[in-house]
């Protein structure tokens, strides 16, 4: 049982890392994750790459939803505006990597900020509907304005580079990914214990006794729609990196959906969650496939009747088995776990 | 001038479906508070269960009743599982978890009913009712009778039957209700029901008019704007919305489709923004106050 943890000091108490053991394992995780193109599998690596970007992505909707308390249903707008933002720049104007990916973070922050004024007085259902019209409107602008974005017809995009030195494959990227992923979590867990974050979070639980008390709910809530657009852009930028050729029919209502599925199924308004969501539903296809070929082998009707389709009824199953079963998420179970090992041989 | 009225009467007659897909989305919300995003997914299901009996060689008309049967078994069912355990959860829980119905009963029916455009054998007849010039199908004119039908019905049974008023009720203030003796569960399960049979109706017309796939399902999204502009808690108000969304896409189709391609499909959502921005209540929907 963890003993001698007392906190003598609200700084102590607010302290993202309680504990010498929490350094090391964090110490240790890195060092493993850092070296994994060394020793893992390119698939593994490149499954890494889209989780990465889904990290990114469903910790900006966290920000926006688990913390602030708005339902977005466009967040995969902001994506898609970051990525084109990025690919556009980097081949239209050749600008390097480390300038188009955190400028299609801050133009997907733009259009958040302009997004986020009219939606000040809505809430709840309302602002689902007009979180997912914009998520419609971006989709049609960007597939009907062909001389900027290509329409239908996809941008490829150049690899990064860096000094000279070519970023293309999985392997190196992961990198690029990886460097964002931790400036970006570190970003997030901050907020959470700033004067900012415990605004997003009055906002939530209650909007109107938080403008009581003199939250500015216009600046925090436009503050909210802007940092979670900037997430979902630069998760964007990455994207069309990785992807190096995009199509605006990547970027439809169903992939808002599943960013709010992510962070539903990883627990609401923790960044730990936004993490296990993100990983758990960008590997969940394979889980379902190597699933459907075992069930495959027992019961011959189901031989080779596996598509994509399989995927999507699952993404929605899980949606409604966890919010029946577990609406605190994946990270209410982590955290369940890690409080009775903690409290060993006690209960509470 | 005969081209824009043209456009208006087959604005009217794609808006009384639009209309129809809302009836049901209000009589939920009106009963039960929950906004249901798997309307479309009952149309489509209720319209695919049709085609199946109908091509298995049974008459139109049976075929139309056991679907409806069918629906409101199947509303029952999705009640019981899927909303029962939601009761008390906050907003958002319930509005995700019908997103989630809706996507997993889309996917479930690709797998079940294949992608491909299947053509439903049509009991009316093909050709159009011309009058000076003015061309409408007799499946629209079915489609714009049979709303009209359903509206008169509604109309009747909220403000006449015991079952109505019980509904009414229970959507005015539950824990008053359930004092009064009604049983808020029975009514809940009603209501989804009977939504769920509209769904399926509204969901054979529109097999009947466009061609049957998936995409049925799509065309219930541009509903939500419907309902949001007659107020979700009006019936008249969801009609009206249909038949005001369905004009006004007509004549953006007829008039801008040259300038902007495809801008057709955004007039709904674009009303949708502008309707939330202006009157979030719609045009008959009641104000909701927020109570410290």
């Amino acid at each position: 049982m963890r003993s001698k943890t007392f906190r003598e000091s609200y700084r102590e108490d607010i302290r993202i890392f309680q504990t010498m053991w929490v350094k090391f394992w964090l110490v240790l995780f890195m060092t493993g994750l850092l070296s994994l193109p060394l020793w893992a599998d390119p698939y593994i690596i490149y499954m890494v790459n889209i989780s990465g970007i889904a990290i990114i992505a469903s910790m900006g909707l966290n920000i926006l939803t688990g913390l602030t308390g708005q339902i977005s249903l466009g967040h995969a707008a902001f994506v898609a505006l970051g990525a084109y933002t990025s690919a556009i720049l980097a081949s239209r104007l050749g600008l390097p990597f480390w300038v188009t990916i955190p400028a299609g973070g801050i133009v997907a922050a733009f259009f958040g900020i302009l997004l986020g004024f009219p939606c000040l007085r809505l809430k709840g259902l309302y602002l689902a509907m007009a979180t997912m019209s914009f998520g419609v409107v971006v989709e049609y602008g960007v597939t009907h304005w062909e001389s900027l974005t290509m329409g239908v017809r996809g941008i490829s995009v150049p690899a990064p580079t860096i000094l000279g030195y070519t970023l293309g494959e999985p392997s190196k990227l992961f990198y690029v990914t990886i460097f964002f992923v931790v400036l970006l979590t570190i970003g997030a867990k901050n907020l959470s214990r700033t004067r900012v974050g415990r605004a997003f979070v009055a906002i939530r639980d209650r909007d109107v006794a938080a403008g009581v008390i003199g939250v500015n709910l216009t600046k925090y809530k436009v503050m909210a729609f802007a940092i979670s657009s900037f997430y979902g852009g630069v998760a964007g930028g990455l994207y069309c990196y990785s992807m190096t050729y995009l199509h605006p029919e990547n970027f439809t209502l169903l992939l808002s959906i599943e960013y709010i599925a992510m962070i539903i199924v990883g627990g609401l308004g923790s960044i730990l969650g936004s993490i296990f969501g993100a990983v758990f539903l960008t590997v969940m296809p394979d889980i379902i496939k190597g699933i459907a070929d075992f069930m495959g082998h027992k019961f011959i009707f189901l031989h080779g009747r596996y598509d994509e389709e399989w995927n999507i009824a699952a993404f929605g199953l899980l949606i409604m088995v966890f919010l029946i079963v577990e609406p605190t998420g994946l990270n209410g179970i982590w955290l369940r776990i890690k409080t009775s090992f903690k409290n060993w041989p006690f209960t509470y | 001038m005969l081209y824009f009225v043209q456009l208006v009467i087959s604005g009217i007659a794609v808006g009384s479906l639009y209309a129809l897909a809302a009836l049901g989305f209000v009589l939920i919300y009106k009963a039960t508070d929950i906004m249901n995003f798997a309307h479309g997914e009952a149309m489509m299901v209720g319209a695919f269960v049709c085609y199946a009996l109908v091509v298995a060689g049974i008459p139109f008309l049976w075929a139309v009743l056991v679907t409806t049967g069918l629906a409101v078994l199947f509303g029952l069912i999705t009640e019981r599982l899927v909303l029962r355990p939601m009761i008390g959860e906050p907003q958002f829980a319930v509005v995700m978890i019908t997103i989630g119905l809706s996507i997993f009963l889309r996917s479930l029916s690709g797998i079940i009913f294949g992608h491909d455009n299947k053509v439903f054998p049509s009991p009316f007849a093909q050709e159009s009712l011309a009058f000076k010039g003015l061309v409408l199908s007799y499946t629209h004119l079915w489609a714009i009778v049979i709303s009209g039908l359903m509206v008169v019905l509604f109309f009747l049974f909220f403000r006449y039957s015991r079952v109505g008023l019980a509904m009414r009720g229970v959507a005015n203030d539950q824990d008053t209700a359930m004092l009064m003796g009604i049983s808020v569960k029975r009514v809940f399960a009603l209501t989804w029901g009977i939504s769920f049979a509209i769904a399926a109706v509204a969901g054979i017309f529109l097999a009947n008019v466009m061609v049957l796939n998936i995409a049925i399902s799509l065309v219930a999204i541009k509903a939500f704007p419907a309902v949001i502009l007659g107020g979700l808690e009006s019936i008249p108000g969801a009609i009206i919305g249909g038949l005001v969304i369905g004009v006004l896409e007509a004549l953006v189709g007829g008039y801008l489709d040259q300038t902007l391609p495809g801008v057709k499909d955004l007039t709904a959502f674009v009303v949708l923004f502008l309707v939330l921005m202006i009157r979030p209540y719609g045009l008959f929907g009641k104000e909701e106050l927020d109570r410290v």
